[in-house]
């Protein structure tokens, strides 16, 4: 007969107050199997907890369940305090008498009746606990870090520095993402290019970091500690072991295509740098785009001209697997494509109406324009701007409906550019609402409107053109009326969306993603840099839209992260993990189907027919992948799968104690 | 197979005069055979919809459920962009909405399963076929002839409804017109409300829709406007001169149907289509730019 010590918290009032905890433990001491049922004022508290200690020795208990509050609060307290007495840590229950009882209801008679009925089915429940061991597994203490832009290089840098190796890996041929691409940042207005390519610097001189451009992650396997990671080496057709970069290659080459990076205003070369402060300072050949390697003509000329003779028009895609112990996703944002939803606005017909981006290139002394504000269409100075803010945020009929939070900033930023830039330039801006939440953000805001920008609440209804000049009606909707204003030039604040290609990821990854494609967050508020699933951590703007403040703040947060796994040789496991009865399981591999985290495969198992001797598939679970979802269990048609410390059995046995 | 049930609508033997007979004329030039709709009644056009939306409903059902029940699978053209706005809408009710569907079919008293499609003329003439058929009409040119293509608010809106895939640049009448060697000129209004019957109940407050429709097609370089609906047409065409007058502008655009323009490239003759029918003048504009194709200059 088992022995269970049941303990019923008050939680100060906040159980008390609504519960009659002295009738449940009186009630629940009647229950055969329970020899010791007390209340106590604050159960996690140093006395709470010597209390139960005490009475494990006194009536020699081997179980115990509490009636407090949620297990996701004080589970592990208990635990740990078990860990010191001579109960399993895992023979605990937990009924949530607070969370799911006392706090939701007003009826303090029935709030008792329940809470009875709650904790006589953690009674039921532990008499058929086992005691659980944790396991061990071992570390691999490298990082791998996702994406080049300044998340990943902060995370990387961080990592790096607190003695750890780390890979970094860019799909691009340089790093620098889209920090690198902006002109000035708010709201001190500093260099972008200034703050970030010291840091593009440190990453490619850190000792610790492997800097892999033209890279992307092929396939991962494994669990914390250990994951497989194959990474693709996209060919580049230059040989960075030999190249120095003279760029004499760049000079020559006689391909011109739409440039990138200056987000298609100007052009590059088909042999080329991003930029030319990229890291690393050396080009690759776009081969769509080469003559030679697609077919089009024999050209050739950068490997005659080249003097160390890096060309190699025969480079391959190389795949090269390693072991990481943690992962940061950090590949960042791109910007909804406009021309595509918004007819009202040209479609992208007018080459004067431009994204925020292409501004910040318009205006960027290392720029098309070298930083003189020209419009597109002829190169000419704008007198009047408009600037659209909202344009596929917060418009769940064309685009997004979220907030993409750092448009009101940039925008106002903009607005200064063209004020101090062209004299006498009106700018008139179109806004729903400005948002500045931010150390300095109001100010800036403030100090926009001082120098002139005029701002309009409402949306733009429609743009379009009469001579060389963008007509922009919509409604001023504070005096609701309409509004027509004439404009030289349109700059559209567009929405944040998730980088091309993250689903292709967070598959990958084992991760998930909310509805816009954002990458899930373990907790919004309480786990912001963690996935679900261990050891894989989050930075930037794939989790969602953030400015450079909160981005950098969040991969050193990751970064933090990465190293308190770091911190330990090995790492403790839940045993609370699926196990599979080989004798039930009949192979139907539905569990595997139906595991978030890939934590289930399929092994061969010598078995039997009658009298004939076979091979049988069965399922079997990765101790290191599984997190004890219980997914599989309730899949499992053949109840072959438990749950350990959650089994089919005793959630049966809880339910018989609340229904019979 | 270019065949079609064919539903005119009011406004064809009336308002859409000119249209009628530039139809009629493209389509025995092309092998066009439409059918008229028997016993056919109103749309419902604006009144209908403004009252009650069962009837707007059931009045335009009523000539979907006639052309369904002749059991020729034909769906059913509309040349008149309000008439086509109304059906579509049935239709939309019918093929989404169990229990309209119902309503309609309890209404008017026959049954209806929205088995057919409705077409605009732009629909029809934008298909590969029929702009094939076109082609090898033209015995004439429009070349040099620089018209903005008007479209009008309800071919395209609302989406949901209409299914059309761009409701602020369509390029089908564009296309269509460019047949003709007519050049179709980039502009920003072809969707935007010309105010409708608005322009009947308050004509000072509805004529800047239609100001702002001209001014935009001159400012890009038209010489004319080409429109696909009876409606359209008439108030560009009619209230032009009352625009000049009353708002002081001088706008020297005249205003085809599309099928005008095809007609006259396939080789009518003025009286043939009713080019001298039209409140603005003109046939002088038309006469300056039609060629004999392979003509130069």
């Amino acid at each position: 007969m088992s022995r269970t010590g049941v303990i019923i918290c008050h939680c100060g009032t906040n159980i008390a107050s609504m519960v009659d905890v002295e009738k449940v433990a009186e009630e629940i001491g009647k229950i055969p199997g329970v020899v010791y049922s007390v209340t106590n004022k604050y159960t996690c508290s140093e006395p709470g907890q010597q209390m139960i200690k005490d009475a494990i020795e006194e009536h020699s208990l081997d179980r115990i369940v509490i009636g407090a509050c949620t297990p996701r609060m004080h589970e592990t307290t208990f635990r740990k305090m078990l860990k010191g007495t001579k109960i399993n840590p895992y023979m605990l229950e937990i009924a949530n008498l607070r969370e799911q009882c006392a706090w939701v209801h007003t009826d303090k008679e029935k709030a008792t009746e329940k809470a009875i009925s709650l904790v006589r089915m953690s009674v039921a429940k532990v008499g058929s606990n086992k005691p659980l061991f944790t396991s061990f597994i071992p570390i691999h203490k490298k990082a791998l870090v996702i994406g080049g832009g300044i998340a990943g290089i902060q995370a990387a840098l961080d990592i790096a520095d607190a003695g750890h190796e780390v890979t970094l890996v860019e799909r691009e041929p340089s790093i620098g993402g889209k920090m690198v691409m902006l002109d000035k940042t708010f709201p001190t207005l500093d260099c972008s290019a200034c703050i970030s390519t010291p840091k593009m610097v440190d990453v490619s001189a850190h000792p610790n970091i492997t800097l892999k451009t033209s890279c992307e992650v092929e396939a991962v396997t494994g669990y914390v500690g250990n994951f497989e990671v194959t990474i693709r080496q996209k060919a580049r057709y230059v040989n960075h072991d030999i190249c120095t970069g003279c760029g004499l290659c760049e000079t020559k080459c006689p391909s011109k295509i739409s440039d990138e990076f200056n987000q298609g205003i100007g052009e590059r070369k088909a042999i080329y740098k991003l930029f030319p402060q990229a890291v690393p300072a050396k080009p690759v050949i776009d081969a769509q785009n080469c003559r030679k390697l697609n077919g089009s003509a024999k050209c050739g000329v950068c490997q005659i001209v080249c003097p160390l003779q890096c060309i190699d028009f025969e480079d391959k895609d190389q795949l090269i697997t390693e072991t990481y112990g943690a992962i940061v996703v950090a590949t960042g944002y791109e910007l909804i494509d406009w021309t595509k939803l918004y007819g009202e606005y040209g479609s992208g017909r007018y080459a004067d109406v431009i994204s925020g981006l292409q501004f910040e290139r318009l205006v960027n002394a290392s720029g098309p324009t070298e930083g003189h504000i020209l419009r597109p269409s002829d190169q000419k100075e704008p007198k009047d701007v408009v600037i659209v803010k909202c344009v596929g945020s917060r418009d769940e009929k064309k685009g997004k409906s979220y907030c993409s939070r750092a448009c009101c900033m940039y925008g106002a930023k903009h607005a200064h550019q063209i004020l101090e830039k062209i004299p006498g330039s009106n700018v008139y801006i179109f806004y729903m609402d400005v948002r500045t939440p931010g150390k300095g953000y109001e100010e800036f805001y403030n100090r926009t409107r001082e120098d002139g920008a005029t701002y309009i609440r409402g949306r733009v209804a429609k743009i379009y053109k009469e001579g060389d000049k963008l007509i922009c009606t919509g409604e001023d909707t504070l005096i609701g009326k309409p509004v027509t204003v004439k404009a030289d030039m349109v700059i559209l604040e567009t929405a944040m969306v998730p980088a091309r290609g993250v689903e292709e990821i967070v598959s990958k990854l084992g991760i998930s993603m909310d509805g816009d494609h954002w990458v899930q967050e373990a907790h919004p508020k309480l786990r912001p840099v963690e996935t679900q699933t261990a050891g894989i951590f989050l930075a930037g703007t794939c989790q969602g839209p953030k400015d450079i403040p909160d981005t950098v703040a969040q991969a050193s947060a990751a970064a933090v992260k990465v190293c308190g796994v770091f911190s330990k040789e090995q790492m403790e496991t839940s045993p609370m993990i699926s196990r599979v009865n080989e004798e039930k399981c009949c192979g139907c591999e539905f569990c595997v189907k139906c595991c978030p985290y890939s934590a289930i495969a399929m092994k061969e198992i010598d078995g039997r027919e009658g009298n004939r001797k076979i091979k049988r598939m069965v399922a079997t679970v990765n101790s290191g992948l599984c997190q004890g979802c219980g997914a599989c269990t309730a899949a499992c048609r053949t109840g072959a799968i438990d749950l350990l410390g959650y089994t089919n059995d005793q959630i049966l046995k809880e339910v018989d104690a609340l229904c019979l | 197979m270019l065949r079609y049930a064919y539903y005119p609508g009011c406004s064809m033997d009336s308002t859409g005069a000119t249209y009628k007979k530039s139809i009629e004329f493209v389509a025995e030039k092309i092998g066009l055979d439409l059918r008229e709709i028997k016993d056919w009644n109103c749309c419902g056009a604006t009144a209908a919809h403004t009252k009650d939306e069962m009837m707007a409903l059931a009045l335009p059902a009523r000539n979907l459920a006639l052309a369904e029940s002749e059991d020729l699978g034909l769906d059913i053209a509309i040349p008149c962009a309000a008439c086509y706005s109304r059906m579509k809408y049935s239709l939309h009710a019918v093929r989404t909405d169990e229990e309209k569907k119902e309503q309609i079919q309890e209404i008017i008293e026959m049954p209806y399963e929205g088995k057919n499609d409705v077409l605009s003329f732009l629909d029809i003439f934008s298909t590969e076929e029929a702009m094939e058929a076109c082609r090898s009409k033209m015995v004439r040119t429009l070349s040099g002839l620089k018209v903005a293509c008007y479209y009008g608010c309800l071919l395209s809106r609302p989406h949901e409804v209409t299914g059309g895939e761009d409701t602020e640049n369509p390029m089908d009448m564009d296309r269509i017109v460019a047949l003709t060697g007519a050049e179709p000129v980039d502009w920003s209004f072809k969707t935007e409300c010309c105010g409708a019957s608005h322009q009947v109940d308050v004509p000072k407050e509805a004529r800047p829709l239609l100001d702002r429709i001209l001014r935009n097609a001159q400012a890009n370089g038209a010489q004319a406007i080409v429109t696909a609906c009876p409606l359209c047409n008439m108030n560009l065409d009619m209230r032009q001169a009352e625009i000049n007058e009353k708002m002081e502008k001088k706008y020297n655009l005249p205003v085809y149907q599309f099928t005008e323009l095809l007609a006259v490239a396939m080789g009518a003759g003025a009286k043939e289509i009713g080019l001298h029918k039209h409140f603005f003048p003109a046939f002088e504009l038309m006469k300056k730019y039609a060629k004999r194709a392979g003509e130069n200059g």
